[in-house]
Order: structure tokens, then sequence, then C-alpha cells
């Protein structure tokens, strides 16, 4: 299950949907709007998702994950929209019975949408500038 | 000479100035038709960092545009 959001994250709403009985744990990772980057201050983000490629690739992803790791279930939901400073912009859960392919899911799904799902952050600095954040992984060379 | 949508994001958005568009071209491939639209608009991305998508699809460069596809041009991603 994965899908964009526009309002703000309820995780222990999200966690619910994963309670199962045959769970012997749950590992959720959650991404937070931080107040500084690259020794500059943030007052906000903006998130942009290209959606219909966005949620194909990150349900492609999830399915990768349950497919490579002995869990039970994976959700993931990105924001979109305006954040602020500690709000919650992504948040995976994944349930296993046992608690190791549960960590190595959840990290691996992490991983993933950060190089390959369309979506993009916007940072708006304490100075009154903004910029899109500069890609520091995936398909960028330098030039 | 086709009809293409093109739709943009993020920083190719803001640098075109607008959503989507639909462009008449005689370009065959992503390739062609981000190179025509880079010198038009002089986009910051060099082709290097961008990835082209068609109809809601990834693609490589050398991809056979159709009249009609929606093409978007994919900035380095920073979700996350």
């Amino acid at each position: 299950m994965f899908y964009l959001e526009e309002k703000s994250l309820h995780t222990h709403e999200l966690q619910r949907k994963l309670c199962d009985d045959r769970a012997g744990g749950y590992v959720c990772f959650e991404g937070w709007v931080r107040n500084h980057n690259l020794g500059k201050e943030v007052t906000r983000l903006e998130y942009e998702a290209y959606s219909p490629l966005a949620v194909k690739e990150a349900r492609k992803i999830i399915a990768e994950a349950q497919d490579k790791f002995s869990i039970i279930e994976a959700h993931c939901v990105h924001r979109v929209g305006s954040l602020e400073i500690g709000d919650v912009a992504v948040w995976v859960g994944v349930n296993s019975v046992h608690r190791g392919p549960a960590f190595e899911a959840c990290e691996y799904i992490i991983d993933e949408l950060k190089v390959r799902v369309p979506i993009w952050k916007k940072e708006h600095y304490l100075d009154g500038d903004s910029g899109w954040v500069k890609c520091e992984h995936c398909h960028e060379k330098h030039v | 000479m086709k009809e293409i949508e093109v739709e943009y994001y993020a920083v190719l958005r803001e640098e075109r100035g607008c959503k989507r568009e639909k462009v008449t071209t005689s370009a065959t491939t992503p390739r062609d038709m981000y190179l025509e639209l880079q010198k038009k608009y002089g986009f910051s991305l060099s082709i290097d960092n961008v990835k082209p998508a068609i109809n809601d699809d990834f693609v490589d460069w050398d991809h056979v545009l159709h009249a009609n596809d929606k093409i978007v041009f994919i900035p380095p991603v920073t979700g996350g």
C-alpha cells in the first residue's frame, strides 16, 4: 500500500492498519522536516510529486520488498504540499513474524523511494530565499 | 510534425513557467525533444540529469515518440 497525502500524517492510525495477530513485531521509519540543511536555516518545505508515476513506482518498490524479505505487509505514505518544521514527510511501516526482515524491508523501501520515486522537495529559508534540493545520490551526474 | 503533451515538474516547471503545454515537434525521441526544449527555454539541467517518462512510465531516451503522447522530463528526485 502506498499513497500520496495532502494532509498531516497521523502515524498511530497508520500503524494500526498493520496490527496482525501473526506479527511478532513492527518496524517503522518516519522522515521529519528539520530546521536546517547544508548550513542554512529552513523554515518550511514543499513537496511536489508526479503522482501517477510516483504511486506506480512506490508500489513496485513495496512489491519488491515483499518478494525479497519474509514480511507480512508493508505500507508507505508520502506527503505533498507545504510542510512545517517537525511535520512527518514520509512514513514507512512493516510488520513481520520476526523482527529481522521488518528492519531490512523498511530500510529497503525508504532507500529505494529516495532514489526512484518522482517526488521533489523545495526548501524555504529564514533569509527569504528558496530552492529545489539538489539530488545527493541517484542519477545525477556532475557536468 | 506531431503534437505532444509536455508536463513539467519542480525546477523545470519553474524554468518553463507553466505546468503543461502542447508542443508541435518533429522530434522522434525524448532525447531530441528535451534538447529542442532546452535550447528554446534554457533549462538548467543537462540531459544527463534528467529521466524521460512517457504516458506515466519510465522510458529510454531512444524510445519512439507517437502523436498525442504525454511526456515528462524528470529532474533528479529528492523525496523522503
